[in-house]
């Protein structure tokens, strides 16, 4: 065997350095699922009556749902008794009321994940809603955004501050019937992040939101809204880590983006939850249901996603274009390597006149890693004008892993203009060899083919962020070519 | 000392046996031409001097500066001077030109422990180089020889040489795939980079590169080992007589050779 097919070997087997566990007292209440627990996890957050009902219809509907099997993705039956819906760190009283209330080990467990809760030692320009396990255990940078109207804190929060604007948007994205993990998450939600920013504020910082499940055979359920008003601005980060565990933990998100005229929003995802090892065990399954909706005229809604961590990922952040001349966009990297699979891709539907859709996906697999992209363009008949660009390529490491793309399209009306590329490429021993004639190591030169591949993707990314999901790219794929 | 010296060197791909007895020493400051047939291990013996991994080395040495250079991988030759000019020089889609380099010439910077350059500096460096090559300056932009024309590829090779400036290149059939006129541009750019420092070896099939590049040596490969060695004269008498009046043939079942 060939140096450099080691070297595609070493690079995609890094070890995932955020698999520790942090030793915090949890409140958790036991396993299993009924409507009895969905109770008690409202009391437990002490909810409006509105928000048990809603909770309740949203599980009487899920009994009678099945879970999908159409997607490109294989895994045993989960156990939904078995699974432990609600898990807090133990709070002192009645949860923090400032950062000076947090546990110290929860701070110290996200100074060591890379991001610090004191604000005075945070990247200026980003305030952290910080959920750990169930619950949200801080948000940074709250007074300085309240100053411009701005409400950006934890879902629990803002059901007993602003109950009138959760419950005008809670689910008109994605409903509860929408989809089988989507009514499970509104039945056992647990908090989340909730953001509104008013008419004509463009947000003066990157907004975040920062996940870790600690707990074992936790699900995280938790619920992002986020409301940009006529004329409003925002950027939204969303980050992720896991401890490692050799059982599989479920992650059943739901996020609801809604953006009214003239309004932008954009949202990037860094998810790196743990992977599972290399022979597959452990490992979280990523099922999330993201969506916004183009409400006003000249809205936009912006997704980019890096999808490196997940044993099996199950997303497809879409865009409803509602609003005439509203934009859609969809930039993505999603990487596969050793036994992780994923089906992801996105939905644009094109509702209002003269809408637009850009859809970016890029697929990188590795070892034994499956990769899906699943992307549907439609285009109603209402949608004079509407134009899409969809480009998808897949970038294959090794001869054991796999690339597929299913793009669905459907037109209804004639004036439509809809474009697709495809490509499926492969790092090849000459390029490679190309690479170390000139002095550049194989290390170096996988990463700077894969940084070369996902630039486009890269570029819609803040800073920081893309920064780090470049090391973040080189630590997953560490040992990956042949 | 020579800057390279190859003693009985056996090689082989796959079960094949290509190299089949290689002596060659080469001085800093000399130009050697190999010539020879198809299928005679033109190309073997610059990827194997290059520390491709298909080739396998079975037998004898190659010393370069002093050191074992078999021992050496691929990227540590190339730090140390060694620069192959690619006979099919490879793309490398996403990755730009000019980066690519970049990241080059800093490594074996590095490696001799002297500054990295930032972009500024390297493109100050590089500008000169890419007139001598005619070289157009949104080629640094484009990706890796990705979209090239044949004479582009080649002349990105010897400008990439002229910027890593090596202590030994090996030019791998630089002239095929060009008209006269790039062959030229090509040829200037090699000969510009002549110096008592530098030594080259050219592999090539045809005089006519020789008459641009006039070589201090000339050896003719045959069926993995050199037949016949002498001065530049020795090319213009393959060119009049041919390979075969020295009893060398193309070797039919090697023309799809890797």
């Amino acid at each position: 065997m060939s140096d450099s097919t080691n070297t595609i070997e070493t690079f995609a087997n890094q070890e995932y350095k955020w698999g520790f566990v942090t030793d915090i007292e949890a409140d958790a209440i036991p396993r299993g699922l009924s409507e009895d627990v969905v109770r008690l996890i409202s009391a437990k957050k002490n909810e409006p009556e509105w928000l048990l009902e809603w909770r309740l219809k949203a599980y009487r509907h899920w009994l009678t749902l099945k879970e999908p099997t159409w997607a490109n993705i294989h895994y045993p039956k989960i156990d939904y008794q078995n699974i432990i819906y609600y898990s807090s760190p133990k709070a002192k009283g009645d949860g923090p009321k400032s950062l000076d209330d947090v546990d110290p080990e929860l701070l110290k467990t996200y100074a060591k994940l890379g991001i610090p809760l004191q604000e005075q030692a945070i990247l200026a320009g980003v305030a952290v809603d910080a959920v750990f396990d169930s619950v949200s255990v801080a948000t940074t940078f709250k007074a300085k955004l309240h100053e411009v109207g701005i409400i950006f804190g934890s879902f629990s929060e803002a059901v007993k501050e602003h109950p009138e604007l959760v419950r005008q948007y809670l689910g008109s994205v994605v409903p509860i019937s929408d989809n089988f993990f989507a009514a499970l998450n509104s039945a056992v939600f647990s908090d989340g992040s909730f953001c509104y920013i008013p008419k004509g504020v463009k947000c003066p910082m990157e907004l975040s939101t920062y996940f870790r499940i600690n707990a074992k055979d936790t699900g995280q359920f938790e619920r992002t809204l986020i409301v940009a008003d006529e004329g409003a601005t925002v950027s939204y980060l969303e980050g992720c880590t896991a401890p490692m565990r050799d059982t599989n933990q479920l992650h059943a998100a739901v996020v609801e983006l809604v953006a009214l005229d003239n309004a932008q929003i954009k949202y990037s995802t860094v998810q790196n939850w743990y992977p599972g090892d290399k022979d597959g065990k452990g490992g979280i399954y990523n099922f999330v249901t993201k969506r916004g909706a183009c409400r006003g005229v000249n809205s936009k809604i912006s997704w980019t996603q890096v999808e490196t961590g997940s044993a099996i990922t199950w997303k497809y952040p879409s865009c409803l274009l509602i609003g005439d001349n509203s934009v859609g966009e969809f930039y993505s990297v999603a990487l596969t390597n050793n036994w992780q699979q994923a089906d992801t891709g996105t939905k644009m539907i094109h509702i209002g006149k003269n809408t637009t859709s850009t859809i970016v996906s890029k697929g990188i697999s590795a070892g034994h890693g499956q990769n899906t992209y699943r992307g549907g363009v439609k285009i109603l008949k209402s949608a004079t004008g509407a134009r899409n660009y969809s480009q998808c390529d897949s970038l294959l490491l090794g001869d054991k892993c796999g690339a597929h793309t299913f793009p669905y399209l459907e037109v209804r009306n004639t004036s439509a203009q809809v474009e697709h590329e495809a490509s499926t490429s492969k790092i090849g021993e000459d390029q490679i060899f190309y690479c170390r004639q000139r002095g550049i190591s194989s290390e170096d030169a996988v990463s700077m083919i894969v940084h070369g591949f996902c630039k486009e993707v890269f570029r819609e990314l803040p800073m920081e962020f893309a920064v780090e999901a470049q090391k973040l790219l080189g630590v997953s794929l560490e040992g990956s070519v042949g | 000392m020579a800057l390279l010296e190859i003693k009985d060197l056996h090689a082989k791909v796959g079960d094949r046996e290509i190299l089949k007895g290689i002596n060659l020493t080469v001085n800093a400051g000399e130009v050697h031409a190999i010539m020879g047939p198809n299928g005679s291990g033109k190309s073997t013996l610059a990827q194997v001097l290059a520390g491709r991994e298909l080739y396998v080395v079975t037998g004898g040495s190659v010393t370069y500066l002093g050191k074992d250079l078999l021992e050496m991988s691929p990227e540590d030759r190339a730090r140390e001077g060694i620069f192959l000019a690619f006979q099919y020089p490879v793309e490398i889609p996403g990755v730009s030109n000019m980066y690519f380099l970049k990241a080059a010439l800093n490594t074996i910077r590095k490696h001799h422990g002297i500054d990295e350059l930032d972009a500024m500096d390297f493109l100050n460096l590089v500008r000169d180089k890419m007139q001598i090559m005619k070289m157009d300056q949104t080629l640094l932009n484009r990706p890796v020889n990705t979209g090239f024309s044949g004479g582009e590829k080649k002349r990105n090779e010897i400008f990439q040489m002229a910027v890593l400036e090596p202590k030994l290149a090996v030019l791998d059939e630089t002239d095929s795939g060009l008209d006269i006129d790039a062959l030229r541009v090509v040829s200037g750019g090699v000969n510009a980079m002549r110096s008592p420092e530098r030594a080259m070896i050219v592999v090539t099939h045809y005089q006519r590169l020789l008459n641009e590049i006039v070589p201090d040596f000339v050896h003719v490969l045959a069926e993995g080992r050199i037949v016949k060695s002498g001065g530049k004269e020795l090319a213009l008498e393959l060119e009049a007589e041919g390979y075969e009046a020295l009893g060398a043939y193309d070797e039919p079942e090697a023309v799809g050779r890797v």
